[in-house]
């Protein structure tokens, strides 16, 4: 079983292929006719632009008290239509050029496990379970400090242009190759120096985001006993599914994930309940660094376990809360339709002191919303599971795109509900205590002294909101999670509930979040391990053997311990952690995002493309130009604030001029650690830009060869004929219902 | 009395067939969502084996279902997959 070639031949039950239907529809009579523009069709098209100009022009040139959610919904909803039907149509005629005739990896390495054609639906709702995670819920939360406009048109003209665009084509490129993961192609089309910088800088920032999603939690979870016991109590649960479906009721996966998820909303209340005792609130009430340590033990021994007792229990219960909260949210968005006071620009564009992510709006803005506009990590997923699984070559549009464009609505709900609040209660959470001094008084005092117009935050305010939603407060709880969880909560609680029932949302909101960062942390850890050992084997051989106990557990060690130093530093840093290290998470995004790109267009050069180059020329153009120059403001910006390297300097300069405390720092020992702090942060900002510039380099200089010789060597699978059929979008043509019930017909 | 009845039976008659094609249509509609469901969870992974399998002709008897989902999750803890942020 599982020989790739007898599924196939069999499959249609008709024999020779003469006489199985058409698998492409443009090959039935009549079939390419019904793409033809009909009055109907110009009409739809017509209202769906009117539509979504109307609402631009609402979100970015009237200028009213307010603003209504649903024009960010309308705005965004139909500017994807568009781009989904014709920018992404233009990508399929210019560079992919999709050949339904021709059988992709699903079909023709069919193996009923890993290679398996899956229904497109069903696949789109996997990949996006697989992409979308905390990082498009966190960026824009942060970038509201700029008022909505800026973030609005990013998430939305980034994820048509620049982040779409990627996740389609590496689906695409990876899928005419077998499946081959990014890390292959990178060596298939750049050489080894490409490909060898491509696989360490793939390493590294795979570090680096683990990192700091876990620094997300240990900020959400911090003093918040409620929090603390509620998502420990998702690991008993984990573990309970994965015996369940072990050795009670294998395969009843939606069983036990239905039966999960009770636990998890009974694990929610019962935080409410235990925070409210003394014993409870003394157990549980616990030390950011405490936390810090229980995720890297935790992370450790969740990627040495085997899969099926926590990391695939896990997984059911994460996608299965994934897809229904972010449905639930938009109904509840578009039911609720908050109004929105924030200013389209806030104070602080055109300047380099806003106090929630420092660093001038471009290029700081297009570094803190990564996910949602564009993620390389996607490529990580576009070039790993879905290739394997997509039944025709057309369908990749709409699940590689289409997939992309649905995480970007997420961002932008996220958005929406962040800044549904209070202006002065969104920076009071958001900025450090490093400026707050963490109290009530201190905020209040920070934020009113930052000039905003229409901020009057009073103590009674940030009171009143840390009790609604059972917290003891809410004063710096930097990170994003906390905000977006009283975003959320507001929301939710217009629609179910009312007030009293603000605390349960809030924690539900930082349950699921914690719930995506912590598998992702031990997916990421066991990826990373993988990788190591890979990269290792090639001195010492044994450990290519990943059955092997020791260097499995040698390999999670340096991995864990990678991430988990990075972690230690970011809980410690006496600047506000999260807000330093942040920048860090989407300059390493973004890197491996330019790093996909240029990939991509090496291929495409190498395919023949020439003059529509651009479509992946502008968003390689683009991703490099933001994340270089975010890291050269990192290395070498002389502003202390912005430069990991100048705030380094001046510490130690204080340092060494006997000084007891420093700026935020209060004693020596904090500005030691601001000193190794930046350290490490400079360090990590030199390497990554290094590895990116010589992999950018490489596909440049692999493009232009291409471009000389008129294409290059072939890198793609030899063709195999199709034998099977299947829509190519979510819904079917007229033409591909008819070619469907042919193939009924001979099934 | 059967004058009386007999609308009765009628409009019994004629709301019988829409009741029936309402509730149909909810059923289909709900097993539409399991399949989906179970689809995006990967909880039908056995049976697309069982199927494959058979098409495939292979003369071999398939693993029984709880040997499938062993031999599944060890194949998980050999090739890990990412999840992304």
């Amino acid at each position: 079983m599982g020989q790739s070639g007898t599924a196939i031949t069999l499959r249609g039950g008709a024999g020779p292929s003469g006489a199985l239907p058409p698998t492409a529809v443009d090959e039935l009579p009549g079939g390419a006719d019904e793409r033809r523009w009909t009055p109907a069709r110009i009409a739809v098209w017509t209202g769906i632009a009117l539509l979504g100009g109307f609402s631009w022009v609402m979100l970015a040139l009237v200028r009213g008290e307010t603003v209504n959610a649903m024009w960010f919904v309308f705005a965004a909803v139909c500017t994807y239509l568009i781009a989904h039907r014709f920018y992404a149509r233009l990508i399929e005629l210019k560079i992919t050029q999709p050949d339904d005739t021709r059988a992709t990896p699903a079909e023709y390495k069919a193996n009923g496990r890993d290679y398996m054609p899956t229904d497109r639906r069903v696949l789109y709702g996997h990949h996006f379970a697989a992409i979308a995670g905390a990082g498009p819920l966190v960026g824009p939360v942060l970038a509201a400090q700029m008022g909505y406009l800026p973030s609005t048109l990013w998430i939305i003209v980034g994820v048509v242009l620049a982040g779409a665009v990627q996740d389609y084509l590496v689906l695409f490129f990876s899928m005419r190759r077998g499946g081959r993961s990014l890390g292959q192609m990178a060596r298939d089309e750049l050489g080894a120096v490409g490909g060898t910088a491509a696989l360490l800088a793939t390493l590294t920032i795979m570090l680096i985001i683990v990192a700091i999603l876990a620094l997300v939690v240990v900020n959400a979870l911090g003093e918040s006993p409620w929090g603390v016991f509620s998502v420990g109590m998702t690991i008993p649960i984990a573990l309970f599914m994965g015996v369940y479906l072990r050795h009670l009721r294998p395969g009843r996966v939606v069983e036990v994930s239905v039966l999960g998820f009770a636990l998890l909303m009974l694990a929610i209340i019962a935080g409410g309940w235990v925070a409210n005792t003394p014993w409870g609130a003394s157990l549980f009430d616990l030390e950011r660094t405490t936390i810090a340590w229980g995720i890297i033990v935790y992370g450790f021994v969740a990627a040495v376990l085997p899969v099926w007792l926590l990391l695939a229990p896990r997984d059911y219960l994460s996608t299965f809360m994934k897809v229904g909260t972010i449905f639930m949210l938009a109904i509840a968005i578009v039911l609720v339709r908050p109004d929105i006071s924030v200013p389209a620009f806030s104070e602080f564009v055109g300047r380099s002191d806003a106090p929630v992510v420092a660093g001038p709006l471009f290029p700081f803005l297009f570094v803190t919303i990564a996910c949602g506009a564009l993620s390389g990590f996607h490529a990580l997923i576009s070039s790993g599971t879905t290739p394997k699984l997509i039944e025709k070559e057309r369908q990749a549009r709409f699940i590689g795109y289409g997939g992309m464009l649905m995480e970007s609505f997420v961002a932008i709900m996220a958005l929406v509900a962040a800044i549904s609040l209070d202006r002065g209660i969104y920076f009071a959470m958001n900025v450090s205590a490093a400026a707050t001094g963490g109290t009530v008084e201190g905020a209040v005092a920070f934020v009113n002294s930052l000039g905003l117009t229409g901020v009057n935050l009073t103590p009674e305010m940030l009171q009143q909101t840390a009790a609604d939603v059972g917290e003891a407060s809410i004063v710096s709880r930097t990170g994003g999670a906390p905000t977006l969880a009283v975003g959320l909560a507001h929301i939710m609680q217009g629609l179910i509930g009312g007030r009293t029932m603000m605390s349960f949302w809030y924690h539900f909101a930082i349950m699921f979040e914690a719930l995506f960062i912590l598998t992702a942390v031990d997916a990421g850890t066991r990826v990373a391990r993988f990788m190591l050992q890979d990269a290792l084997g090639n001195f010492w051989p044994r450990f290519h053997d990943t059955s092997w106990t020791t260097g499995a557990w040698v390999c999670t060690a340096l991995m864990v311990g990678g991430w988990g130093s990075i972690l230690i530093l970011g809980v410690t840093d006496p600047l506000g952690g999260i807000n330093t290290f942040f920048p860090l998470f989407g300059i390493a995004n973004q890197l491996l995002a330019a790093i996909a790109l240029a990939v991509c267009l090496a291929i495409a050069a190498k395919k023949g493309v020439r003059g529509y180059l651009w479509i992946v020329a502008l968003p390689l153009t683009f991703a490099s130009v933001v994340t270089i120059t975010a890291s050269l403001h990192k290395i070498f910006s002389s502003v202390p604030a912005i430069g990991y390297w100048a705030q380094h300097a001046a510490f130690r300069e204080a340092l060494e001029a006997g000084l007891t405390s420093f700026g935020t720092a209060g004693s020596r020992e904090a500005m030691e650690a601001v000193v190794r702090n930046t350290f490490v942060q400079g360090t990590l900002s030199i390497l990554f830009m290094v590895l990116t510039i010589i992999v950018i380099a490489t596909a440049i200089g692999a493009t232009r060869r291409a471009l000389a010789n008129r294409g290059g060597v072939d890198t793609e699978d030899p063709r195999v004929p199709s034998r099977i059929f299947a829509p190519a979008g979510f819904f079917a043509t007229r033409a591909e219902k008819r070619l469907e019930a042919e193939w009924a017909a001979v099934r | 009395m059967s004058a009386r009845a007999e609308p009765v039976g009628c409009a019994a008659r004629a709301r019988a067939p829409v009741l029936t094609r309402v509730v149909g249509r909810a059923r289909a509609a709900l097993r539409g969502l399991c399949w989906y469901v179970e689809g995006v969870l990967g909880a039908d992974a056995y049976a697309r084996y069982l199927e494959h399998h058979r098409a495939s002709g292979c003369t071999s008897a398939p693993m029984s279902e709880r040997q499938f989902w062993r031999d599944k999750f060890d194949r998980q803890d050999r090739e890990p997959q990412g999840r992304c942020c």
